[in-house]
Formats: structure tokens, sequence, C-alpha cells
């Protein structure tokens, strides 16, 4: 019986999330439909027409230029097209100047993701009880998103300036002030401002996946007394994976869009530890060196492929579990 | 936002208000539960409207209380040298006189703000309507018409649109350079238009569109352009709504194109300006700045549910 909720329970989420049932029988029906040849022959035509502009456009502009970004990477220069193997990646590889924006972020990611999920969930959590001005909440998490990052940089900078509101604060505590965007803790600031701006748009995905949670199983646990904190982290929680991994893909990518926030507040040349990838990539593009760029942009490309597929994998295991 | 709210059910409602010490107990810790949660939220909340809020009131201050506020600041960081500056900063919620000299010399006296405003919007404007335009097209191919290859290309798609900036810039440049419109605008519209991130997020929209729907039409005589303009993108209003202010905000913030893509600074858009005027012209930096958010904060205000429902799109579908 219960098992056979469950089932329901997943078709419908499934099909909330637009993967039908109906798509796949669909597929099966028109490969029963012999006689329909010509039909779907001239259907098939007319579908690449429809794609015919995005597609060119993608193979303009992205696929077709990426190929030449693999082929510039193994060569020594876009004028003598030598085979250098490996070496333009072990040269990248060793620049001081990519391991430092490399580390740096990596390091923010690291910090940036986890935060931004578990915070974000937090709030969708505290949102799912019946609250007065719920909906005013949810515009004021919100609202930062909608904001260009360049308007509220000058209270960013009011704020953490040397000469600056925290420091004054600081001081009045009786501690010693610190150039925060010169120092250690530069990053520090940029992660207040990454939350600040993404954790509005976290919070709906998971506003949503939480609202997606079939209530029998919550509402059965409660008759059984099972706690607030022990509904979340055995029921809820194993309904929220895919949510879960996908609001982390998105922090991610947000995260390596950082520079942004970098590049506003602090300009092209920032302290060490806020140097990122794009600065990296930004000085390269004004020497011009083809080969470092190159072999940068595929290395990024890869470890954000394994990343993803990591994240994927991760999430397929956990969605098999609550089968 | 009654979209996430759901009834109660029964069995709640009776847990609720059964009348037992245990069930009071409950309630009374529920009660307590929420209202600290209330207090909470309304506290983070209003943290995170604070700058925002700041940055409007700070716009209708005179240029002198600017500078009296936050002299200390701005001064030392156009010299590039640190030194002790006794006065204090001080953050202030009211300005002491309002008035709209920031904007009047922002809007008459100094155009090159006005010339980086335009230039955002001559960049973002295309790029929306005609991402959104390719994207229907494609996106009814991708969903109407199911094929290995079709599939392939999609899944290439979503690799494509998980791509940072670091990666997609280094074969969008080389695609400029080789066409000569580097250091133009087409450099910023033509990727733009042909991003794949609407077209994903038009994809599942469209297919959520029952196939009977267009089968039906083509029975009655319709073709496959007719069945595209007449029945799908109608249907795809509220879709397409979501997708736009998604693109909107995405390029109306963008940085890391101009600084790449065009050399020329007379070519940025207000994005990568606002942050070099920080620097010289403080007294203005506060309007300049609220004339630059005024366009997505109208979004905001009439278009929330949209910009929801396309969040909830984009993170509820997964392939």
């Amino acid at each position: 019986m219960a098992g056979a909720g469950d089932k329901l329970n997943r078709t419908l989420r499934r099909n909330a999330a637009g993967e039908s049932s109906r798509e796949r029988r669909g597929g099966r029906r028109r490969k029963i439909r012999g006689s329909q040849g010509r039909r779907s022959l001239k259907g098939r035509f007319t579908s690449w027409l429809f794609l015919l502009p995005s597609v060119l456009g993608v193979a303009l502009f992205f696929v077709i230029p990426f190929g030449v970004v693999v082929y510039y990477s193994v060569v020594n220069n876009p004028v003598q097209h030598v085979y250098v193997g490996l070496d333009n990646y072990v040269r990248t590889w060793n620049n001081t100047a990519f391991r430092l924006a490399a580390m740096n972020t990596l390091r923010f990611s690291l910090m940036a993701v986890p935060l931004a999920v578990g915070l974000s969930l937090l709030l969708a959590v505290l949102m799912e009880d019946r609250i007065p001005g719920r909906s005013t909440f949810c515009s004021f998490f919100l609202s930062p998103m909608m904001v260009p990052i360049a308007s509220v940089i000058l209270i960013w900078q009011v704020l953490f300036d040397f000469n600056g509101l925290v420091n004054v604060w600081i001081t009045r505590l009786g501690f010693e002030r610190i150039d925060w965007l010169k120092s250690a803790h530069a990053q520090l600031v940029i992660l207040l401002l990454f939350l600040w701006k993404n954790l509005g748009y976290n919070m709906i995905l998971f506003m949503s996946g939480l609202a997606g949670v079939p209530q029998e199983q919550v509402e059965v646990a409660r008759l059984e007394s099972a706690s607030d904190m022990r509904i979340f982290w055995t029921i809820k929680i194993r309904y929220l994976s895919s949510t879960i991994m996908f609001v982390t893909i998105m922090s991610l990518i947000n995260s390596f869009k950082v520079f942004r926030e970098v590049y506003l507040l602090t300009g092209d040349y920032p302290f060490d530890a806020l140097y990122m990838l794009q600065h990296f990539m930004n000085n390269t593009f004004l020497s011009l060196d083809y080969q470092k760029l190159s072999s940068a942009a595929i290395i990024m490309s890869v470890v954000m492929v394994v990343i993803i597929g990591i994240l994927f994998v991760a999430e397929d295991y956990l969605d098999r579990d609550l089968e | 936002m009654g979209l996430f709210r759901r009834k109660e059910s029964k069995i709640e409602k009776r847990v609720r208000t059964v009348q037992t010490p245990a069930g009071r107990r409950r309630r009374r810790r529920a009660f307590r539960r929420k209202a600290a949660a209330t207090v909470f939220l309304a506290l983070t909340g209003l943290l995170f409207l604070m700058p925002i809020v700041l940055t409007f009131t700070n716009s209708f201050m005179t240029p002198s209380e600017i500078s009296a506020n936050y002299g200390a600041i701005f001064a030392t960081t156009e010299q590039g040298a640190r030194m002790f500056v006794g006065e204090t900063v001080n953050l202030k919620f009211i300005p002491d006189w309002v008035t709209f000299s920031q904007y009047i010399t922002v809007l008459f006296k100094s155009p090159e703000y006005l010339l980086k405003f335009w230039n955002s919007v001559i960049y973002v404007v295309p790029i929306v309507v005609f991402q959104l335009f390719v994207a229907a097209l494609a996106s009814f191919g991708f969903a109407r018409y199911k094929g290995r290859v079709k599939q392939l290309i999609f899944f290439l798609y979503i690799i494509l649109m998980l791509m940072p900036y670091q990666v997609t810039l280094v074969p969008n440049y080389l695609v400029a350079g080789r066409l000569h419109i580097l250091n133009t605008r087409w450099a910023i519209w033509l990727p733009g238009i042909f991003s794949p991130f609407a077209v994903y997020m038009l994809t599942k929209y469209m297919r959520r569109i029952p196939d009977s729907l267009y089968e039906a039409a083509s029975i009655d005589g319709a073709g496959e352009w007719e069945i595209f303009t007449r029945i799908c993108l109608p249907i795809c209003r509220g879709g397409l709504m979501s997708i736009g202010i998604l693109i909107f905000i995405d390029y109306w913030n963008m940085v890391e194109q101009p600084l790449v893509l065009l050399s020329d600074p007379e070519l940025h858009p207000l994005s990568v300006f606002l942050s070099r005027i920080n620097t010289g012209e403080i007294s203005l930096a506060f309007a300049v700045a609220v004339i630059y958010m005024v366009l997505p904060m109208l979004m905001f205000l009439y278009g929330e549910e949209y910009l929801v429902e396309g969040i909830i799109y984009q993170g509820g579908v997964k392939e």
C-alpha cells in the first residue's frame, strides 16, 4: 500500500519535473506506427528548419571556435602550427598566476557553495511554516537578485573600506582596524556580497522543492510523534536531493562569476587573495597569449564537466536510494 | 506567491486542534517556534533590503552632505595613498536635505552617464528579444520532434549553458576576431543572441504542452508554422516573460563580456562604467546607481511572479 503511494508520488513529482511518462509512451507509439514514414521525414525536415538558426549560431560562436581552442592548445603558436602535445597545458599549469587564480577561485567556491546551499535551505525551511508576511519576506530575499551589483557596490565600499563603517564599529569595540579588501579577509567581504545576491534565488528553488514533498509521509511521521528535525532529515531531505544538486551546481557556477563583484569593488589589480580566474583570463587576453588562454579554458571546462558529472552521479545514486 | 502554500490537511488540522495536554504543549511549542522564525526572517529580510534602501535614500543627499559623510573613504581611494582622516564615516538613512540635485546633474549636466545607460539598453534589448525568438524556434524543434541527434545536441546545449564565462569567452573572442567585429556592438550582441540558456529553458517549458494539441491542429489543417505561432507561442507567453526577465538581469549586469570584447571604453555599458565613477564623482554615484537599478526594480515589482516561476522552471527541471 505504502509502496503504491510512493510510486504515485514519484510519478507526480516526475511529471512536475517535466519528464512525463507521456513522452516516453509517445516515443514508443511513434515507432509502432510505421506507416508514417513520409510525414515523419517531412516532419524531421521542418524540425531542422526550426532548429537551424540556433544550431548555426551556437556552432559558429561556441562549438567551432571551441574546436579551434582545442587546436590552439596543442600547437606552439597560431602562425607556425607545430604540434607540441601537452606542453601548453604544463606551462599553464605551472604558471604561478594561474595557480594563484585557481586556488583563490577554488577556495572561494569551497566556502561559498556550502554556505549558499545550507543557508538558503534554512531560510526555505523557516518559510515553510505558515508565518505571517511570508510573501513579503520572500520579496525581500529575492530583491538583491534583481539589483545590478554595480549599483550597490558603493554601500559595500562604505562598509568595508579602511576608513569604512565596519572599521569604525570595530575600533569602538576596541579592536584593531582591518583593511578588509587588502587582507586575508578579503574573500569574506566578497562572500557576503555573494550570499546577499544568491540566497533568494536558492531559497525559491528549495521552497518549490519542499512544496513537492509528499505530505502523507510527513503526516504519518508526525502522528507517530517524530520530531520536526527527524522528519526533516529522514523524509524531506531525501525528496530534496535533486533540488540540492541543482542548487549546488547553480551556486558553483555563480561562484565562478564572482569576478564581477571583485572587479567592481577593486578593479583590475586586486589584492592577491582576490585574484580570480577571470582576472587571469583578462590579463592573458591583453597579452594575447592564445596558447595559455586555450589551455586554461580547456583545463577549466574539463574541471567543470568532471564536477558536474560527479554531482549528477551522486544525485542519481541518492535518487535510486529513494526508490 | 500562493505558489508554495499547501492546504492544511484534515489530519493536520485534527493534530492541531486536539485538546490533550500533549497537544496543547505541541501547539504552544509550534507557536513559539513560528514566532521566532518570523522575527528572524523579518530581521534578515530587512538586512537584505538595506543596501538597496540606503543607495536609494543617499541619492537624495546634497553633494556636500555626501562628501561630509563619505569623504573619508572616497577621498583616500582617489589618491591611492592611505592616510588617517579624522572625519567619521556616517551611513545615514535620511538625508538632512532632500534634493534632486544629484539627479539633475546626472540627467542634464553630464551626458556621459546617460550615454552609458543608453549603451546598456542598446545591448540588452536586442539580446533579450532575439535570444527569445531564436530560442523559441529551436525549442519548438526540440520539443515537437525527438530524435537521437537532437537529444545529443540538446545535451550539448546544457553543457554549454553550464560553462562559466572564463571558458566561453575564449571561443567568442576568437570568432569575433575572425569576423572583425571585435570592439563593436556585434561582439556582444551575437554571442548573446545565440546563448543556449533560453533554448534550454523554453524547451523544458514546451515539452509540457501535450502532443495531442499539436496533432489536433495538424488534423485541422494547420501547417507547422501556424502551429508554432498560433498554439505554441500563446501557451508559452508566461514562460517567455519569465525567461525574458532572467536574460534581462543577466545582461543588464554584464561585466566580463565588455571587458574582454570591447577595448573602447566608450562602448562599455553602465555596469562597467559605474565602477569607475566611484572614485571620481562620488557625489553623483548614488543617483547613477539608482538610475541604473530602476529598470530591473520595476520589472521585479511588476513581474515577481514571473521571476519566481522562471527560477522554479530552471530548477524543478532536470535532464
